[in-house]
């Protein structure tokens, strides 16, 4: 006969009740989230995580029960999963990124906006003076599906039909709109993307929308309603065209990052711009959706060329506003 | 049972406490059933909105003068529940749910912080946003370049469909199975750990206290032979719940033959004779360990 007195033993008696309690509120917590606690229970929870937490360092040393040890892990696990559970909802997440994260992203890439801004412009006007001196060049800059069957040999009175064309069957309405936010949004996101190889896609892309946009005025000036298309394109293209250029900016900082990393090493480079870029990808993207909506409903219902422009003018000044003066620290 | 020490993959993270806790890292085949079923959950959210605001739109367009106004924004509102669902049914359900969606909650899988910090609200978004260009960006140049592109080079399809597929592969290919998400938010996805304490086989009974009485007993040579492991395989055989007799005859055997258990005294009752043997070789074994003495393995 022998007697025994084990320390393990004696430990795992004492602290029992406790590791059964938290087991109790996490069993609550996960079924039905944390409102299911009472605000006692809420205040208990990190208590008994840290207390199981430590038990699990005690247990290490002087248990070799492995049940025990196994047990204690799991436990705190699940308690800690618990405990360092996101705190802020998307509500916080969405105003946080809205007021401070997008614009501030952005105003970190500003000489790459200004870039892929310029190229833009400089696509336009190569590709409007291109199709003034000879129509036919409309093709080469325009893919035919998005022309949406204007042309050049498009008359007067068809072009103008198209800009102050009465709701076409608003199903159809949303398709199309759907479809452009679709289309622009992947382009911007490519062009983004595409800066890991360097910018040179993203250049071309930018470019080739400036191209698009130069080649669609022109034929609508050589027939004389250039303010037409103006307010028919500016009224949702003040946005569309700015979340383009910002998709551009995004992939230049990240071309930047890659190709001079600076005193950094490249890796932390690209982490810190990395942060920079998505924030402003998300940001574009939403902008896109924005135009899309303004596309979809709002140019169908304003038939008024001076309405139209006032719409654009008020949009660009609020992006600018935006992007300016929103999210700056007041010193 | 199964032991969690058992099979996958385990990482260690270090809670802000200095505790080190080694999460099982979620097998890969885990995480794409997980991300099947939040797809069709997505795709049956997006249609079932998308199809609310087409007949609300289809109403008006019909009854009201005013109905083109009314169905061109019900349409765009469609527009809207579909980016919603699509570009946020996962970062919602993380942040509400503690790292889970409806999916991995099936699936018994988690995200957690890979440093052992609180899960951010940032993180959750950077690992979900990413998924557009390391998943679908890739898949939609593959198969919708003539709609979503224009003219995409011949060469850049099967350039991409390479990248879908390298990125998709890319969590088998390193241990903690990182998808290129979780490297960015600095995410890791773990298994579900279900604790389940079981009875003390050191106690007589659960509450009996800590001095226990013991029919064999044991000299202090005998017990210097066994070390950690072999206790612990000990443990584990006495806590199945199923073993058949000639298994526990034999390593009761093994044991007497191994400690020199007198030869008198050979035909004992096989269960206790083990039970009072873990009891007497753990405590030595703890006394040891507590006096920084831990001894693994057997001597010999």
């Amino acid at each position: 006969m022998r007697e025994f007195r084990l320390k393990s033993v004696e430990f795992r008696r004492e602290r029992k009740d406790t590791w059964r309690e938290l087991e109790r509120l996490l069993k609550v917590a996960d079924s039905g989230g944390l409102r299911r606690l009472t605000p006692e229970e809420l205040m208990r929870l990190p208590e008994l995580y840290r207390a199981t937490a430590s038990a699990l360092s005690v247990a290490r040393a002087i248990s070799l029960d492995r049940n025990l040890l196994d047990y204690l892990e799991a436990l705190t696990q699940r308690a800690y999963v618990v405990v360092y559970a996101p705190k802020r909802s998307l509500v916080d997440l969405a105003r946080e990124f809205l007021v401070e994260g997008f614009p501030r992203s952005l105003r970190a890439m500003r000489w790459e906006l200004l870039v892929s801004a310029l190229l833009m412009i400089a696509g336009a006007v190569i590709a409007y003076t291109q199709v003034r001196a000879d129509p036919e060049h409309f093709y080469s800059y325009v893919d035919r599906d998005l022309a949406g069957g204007r042309g050049p040999e498009s008359t007067r009175e068809e072009l103008l039909a198209v800009i102050y064309s009465d709701v076409p069957g608003s199903a159809a309405l949303g398709e199309f709109s759907g479809f452009l936010f679709n289309h622009n949004a992947n382009i911007g996101l490519m062009a983004a993307a595409l800066g890991v190889l360097g910018g040179v896609p993203t250049a071309i892309l930018e470019l080739q929308n400036g191209l698009m946009l130069g080649a669609f005025v022109a034929i609508h000036a050589e027939k004389g309603i250039a303010v037409d298309i103006w307010g028919w394109l500016l009224i949702h293209g003040v946005t569309e065209l700015l979340a383009i250029v910002v998709c551009g900016a995004a992939g230049f900082a990240l071309a930047r990052a890659i190709a001079f990393p600076g005193a950094m090493r490249r890796r932390d480079r690209l982490r810190i711009v990395g942060t920079d870029v998505g924030q402003v990808m998300v940001g574009a993207i939403l902008m896109f959706l924005v135009a899309g909506l303004i596309e979809g409903v709002l140019r169908q219902t304003i038939q008024d060329r001076d309405l139209r422009f006032a719409f654009a003018a008020a949009s660009g000044a609020f992006w600018l506003w935006y992007f300016v003066r929103v999210g700056r620290a007041r010193t | 049972m199964t032991h969690p020490r058992e099979g996958g993959i385990r990482r260690e993270i270090v809670t802000p406490e200095g505790v080190p806790l080694r999460f099982e890292v979620a097998p890969f085949g885990a995480r794409v059933a997980a991300f099947l079923l939040d797809f069709l959950a997505q795709l049956l959210l997006g249609f079932a909105f998308s199809l609310c605001f087409w007949t609300a739109a289809r109403i008006f367009s019909v009854n009201d003068a005013t109905g083109g106004l009314t169905a061109a924004v019900l349409l765009g509102l469609r527009m809207v529940a579909w980016f919603a669902v699509w570009n946020f049914y996962f970062i919602a359900f993380e942040l509400r749910w503690r790292g889970r969606t409806p999916g991995k909650r099936a699936l018994g899988i988690r995200v957690i912080d890979r440093h052992g910090g609180e899960l951010r609200g940032s993180a959750v978004c950077a690992r979900n946003f990413v998924r557009e260009i390391e998943f679908w960006l890739p898949l939609k140049v593959v198969f919708l370049s003539p709609f979503l592109y224009g003219d995409v080079p011949g060469w850049a399809v099967p350039l991409c469909a390479l990248w879908a597929l390298c990125l998709m592969l890319f969590p088998l290919f390193n241990r903690s199975r990182l998808r290129l998400g979780d490297l960015v938010g600095g995410t890791l996805v773990v298994v579900e750990p279900r604790p389940r304490l079981m009875p003390d086989l050191a106690a007589v009974s659960e509450g009996s206290g800590d001095l226990i009485r013991g029919s064999f007993a044991f000299t202090p040579e005998q017990l210097e032979i066994y070390g950690i492991f072999e206790l612990q395989v000990l443990e584990d055989l006495l806590r199945k719940q199923r073993v058949e007799p000639e298994v526990l005859e034999l390593v009761a055997e093994k044991i007497k033959r191994k400690i020199d258990w007198p030869r008198n005294q050979w035909r004992v009752p096989t269960r206790p004779f083990l039970e009072d043997f873990y009891r007497a070789q753990r405590a030595r074994l703890e006394q040891k360990a507590v006096f920084g003495r831990r001894q693994e393995y057997k001597v010999r």
